[in-house]
């Protein structure tokens, strides 16, 4: 076992534990922000740099601070090691840097946009973001592509996690999908416009954290906070057929996997992650379809939540206190 | 003309074959190092002092040292011949002009790693090179320099040669191997380093051309002799890429030490700067490390003389100094505008950016925009804070060192020659004199 302290909130982790991960376990403000972490997706984590936090000790053996800020979802806690998150103006600081970055040529269209309200970009702009914008040039732009007949991709609002690409090398049997070009240009595509037919295509829309993946069909059909989440499982002979039904009267809107609070599909009870197959997600849209289990609640601080308004209230207080402690560090 | 170590007999004819180099006693650190034990190279060149050429400027022996040695497992030397820094060209040179030095340091190196397959990734611009290195490598498994059981040692080598397809991110040494192993040249995330886990998830050592050259030296007048060359940490002899307004440009090796005012202004090496003109300032090793006005290359803030050492030309952290770097040693003359210079280097490493993480993909292509409006002569005032606070939020937020050598140009431009941009923002163009045009500025 590892002894780690998070923002002076000390917890024991096994070995190999990663921060961002003894950080879930205590909960609450201290968790990092991830953009491209997943805990289920092998290789996730560190394109993003959202997470990065300041180590002031290394570990008992080797009580020296590491030099630069760490990404909290790679880097492993060591015995002893005190990790500073919202408490360092440093990280704080990082951060909107990182965020002002992913915004840089990200297109704000939240109005007409299906992830709005569940966008994990959103919350972490809300929360680590900076009010205005220094952004003056032209945004980047991509022509909107298809990726099989369900899924959309619109790459001016990818950030290129990367998650969707564990996901096609992950859960599909063959990739025929990956990023293509570089730098400034990259982007998600299938070679040579090839669509995915894999059953598992469409959990990538469920990791997308942003509205770059999105469900056609569900798209323009309600914004997300309109809709009810229920949690519902049919007998599925491919998936494990447990799903989050989003209905309006009658009709089922969209399926997606459970998400839990950090955005991620939950495990099931065998202990796997629960993903679901395309013909639960796209094509079983009666609710005769499905067994309803009861109402779902949506953790997260997102619009959709129904006590966001006041979790806001307490994340605008976080994010002024925060503020005050950048500038005491900046004046001194 | 100091000790030439590494371009010694460049004049012989035939030098670039296997014959000619053996002639000039190619090959006998070969048969010297396969004599002793691998533990002992390995001390050989920790006591020379030798520092990774690259840029970075690792000691190599301990690098080698820290090579993981799980049993059963195959362990691998890359030579990393990607020279893609811009101002940087020694490595070309070397390979070009003396392949076998290579070919033999990469023999040694990898008895001494316990290496039995190693490659040496090289630039797909320099195709030509590579076809020099390929007929090299034939030459030596014909000599039975490689193959099985060197020279009755019973140590076995297989050497390749493979090529990149040009891009500058795959020098950095995690980019190197996914590319190597037929991926995406994308930097790893570090830990694991590739000591433990490298090419093929087996403890690989990356080293720059030149470092592996220079151990043949090192086996052939043993390390004690090859560190009281230089000054202090720095040992050994080092190839200087000169370039810019001087007036002769080129390749130098130097003994680690020489004072860089001699450096630039002496005859046998740069000759002083073309037309008389004076010295601005100087890019001291390749494009990434930090430019430097005249008055700080040649005195260190203390007001001492700088030197060409790891430690004189860092002397001052980055607020008055810069690196020795990989030695790309770009001199500029009084008509050079620092502006237009700096936005080109931000244009090559918005170019070169993998796209893997956030700060450097958008940072430097924000970083890039701004200065070619600034050189439109739309700038603004505030676009120079912009900068200067964009470039600190790139640096040591990244995967790999390519923002911080994106970030490190931008900052000490504006750090040691704010005036200048302040002026060219102010008249909406240079004071400089140019002498040369910039096309293809148009928003991207």
């Amino acid at each position: 076992m590892a002894r780690v302290t998070i923002d002076g909130h000390t917890i024991d982790v096994p070995e190999g534990t990663t921060i961002v991960e003894a950080a879930r376990k205590i909960g609450g403000d201290i968790v990092p922000p991830t953009m491209c972490y997943y805990s289920t997706l092998k290789t996730s984590g560190g394109y993003c740099r959202t997470c990065l936090v300041k180590v002031t000790k290394g570990s008992d053996k080797d009580p020296r601070p590491m030099p630069k800020l760490v990404v909290g979802c790679r880097q492993t806690v060591m015995d002893g090691m005190e990790v500073q998150n919202i408490t360092s103006p440093e990280v704080l600081e990082a951060r909107e840097g990182v965020v002002e970055f992913l915004l840089l040529n990200h297109p704000l269209d939240c109005p007409v946009c299906d992830q709005a309200g569940e966008c994990d970009l959103q919350d972490l702009s809300y929360a680590h973001g900076d009010e205005g914008t220094r952004t003056e040039f032209r945004r980047r732009t991509f022509p909107m592509k298809s990726i099989g007949d369900k899924i959309k991709l619109h790459m001016n609002r990818c950030i290129m996690c990367y998650r969707c690409v564990k996901v096609a090398e992950q859960l599909c049997p063959e990739r025929v999908h990956g990023v293509l070009n570089r730098g400034w240009d990259a982007e998600i595509s299938t070679y040579i416009e090839k669509a995915i037919d894999s059953e598992w295509s469409g959990n990538m829309i469920d990791v997308c954290p942003v509205g770059a993946l999105t469900d056609k069909t569900f798209r323009f059909k309600s914004r997300v906070w309109f809709t009810k989440p229920l949690d519902a499982h049919r007998n599925c002979d491919v998936c494990c057929g447990k799903v989050a039904i989003w209905v309006s009267g009658d009709a089922v809107l969209r399926v997606t996997g459970r998400k839990g609070v950090y955005h991620e599909i939950e495990n099931t009870e065998d202990g796997k992650p629960g993903w679901i197959c395309n013909t639960c997600r796209f094509e079983k849209k009666n609710l005769s379809d499905w067994v309803i289990e009861g109402p779902r609640h949506i953790d997260r601080h997102s619009v959709i939540s129904q006590n966001h308004y006041e979790q806001l209230k307490q994340l605008k207080q976080d994010l002024s206190r925060q503020k005050q402690i950048g500038e005491k560090a900046h004046n001194n | 003309m100091g000790r030439q170590l590494l371009l010694d007999n460049l004049d012989k004819p035939g030098i670039n074959t296997l014959s000619g180099y053996q002639q000039t006693g190619g090959y006998e650190s070969l048969k010297k190092a396969l004599q002793m034990k691998p533990e002992d190279i390995v001390t050989e060149v920790q006591k020379s002092g030798l520092r990774g050429r690259g840029g970075a400027g690792f000691p190599t022996g301990m690098k080698w040292s820290f090579l993981a040695k799980p049993p059963g497992e195959p362990r691998y030397l890359i030579c990393n011949a990607d020279e893609s820094e811009p101002g940087t060209f020694k490595d070309r040179y070397l390979m070009q002009h003396k392949p076998h030095i290579l070919v033999e340091g990469m023999i040694i190196s990898s008895f001494a790693l316990g290496a039995n397959t190693s490659y040496i990734y090289i630039r797909g611009e320099m195709m030509y090179v590579y076809h020099i290195l390929q007929k090299a490598i034939d030459e030596a498994y014909a000599a039975g320099y490689l193959g099985k059981n060197i020279l009755g040692s019973g140590f076995d080598l297989d050497l390749h040669v493979h090529c990149g397809a040009g891009a500058y991110i795959c020098g950095e040494e995690t980019a190197l191997i996914e590319s190597l192993e037929g991926k995406r040249g994308n930097p790893r995330i570090k830990p694991p380093f590739p000591a433990v886990k490298g090419l093929w998830g087996c403890p690989t050592v990356v080293n720059n051309v030149e470092t592996i050259a220079a151990v043949v030296p090192i086996i052939r007048i043993t390390g004690e002799e090859y560190a009281k060359i230089g000054v202090g940490k720095s040992t050994g002899t080092k190839l200087i890429s000169a370039s810019g307004h001087i007036n002769k440009p080129g390749v130098y090796e130097i003994e680690l030490g020489v004072p860089v005012e001699e450096f630039i202004y002496s005859e046998q090496y740069c000759g002083g700067i073309r037309n008389g003109k004076k010295l601005k300032a100087v890019v001291a090793g390749g494009s990434s490390v930090p430019v430097l006005p005249a008055e700080l290359i040649l005195k260190t803030a203390n007001g001492e003389a700088r030197l060409m050492t790891y430690e004189s030309l860092a002397d001052g952290g980055f607020a008055t100094g810069t690196m020795l770097g990989s030695g790309g040693f770009i001199v500029m003359d009084e008509d050079t505008s620092i502006v237009k210079n700096v936005w080109n280097f931000s244009r090559f490493y918005h170019h070169e950016s993998c796209g893997q993480c956030s700060p450097c993909r958008e940072g430097t292509g924000w970083m890039y925009k701004i200065l070619s409006r600034l050189l439109d002569g739309k700038g603004e005032t505030k676009d120079i804070d912009l900068l200067w606070d964009i470039q600190r939020k790139i640096e040591g937020k990244t995967i790999c060192p390519f923002g911080d050598a994106a970030a490190w140009p931008v900052a000490a431009s504006i750090r040691h020659f704010r005036n200048e941009f302040e002026q060219y923002i102010s008249k909406g163009k240079s004071d400089v004199k140019h002498y040369y045009r910039i096309n293809n500025l148009q928003e991207s």
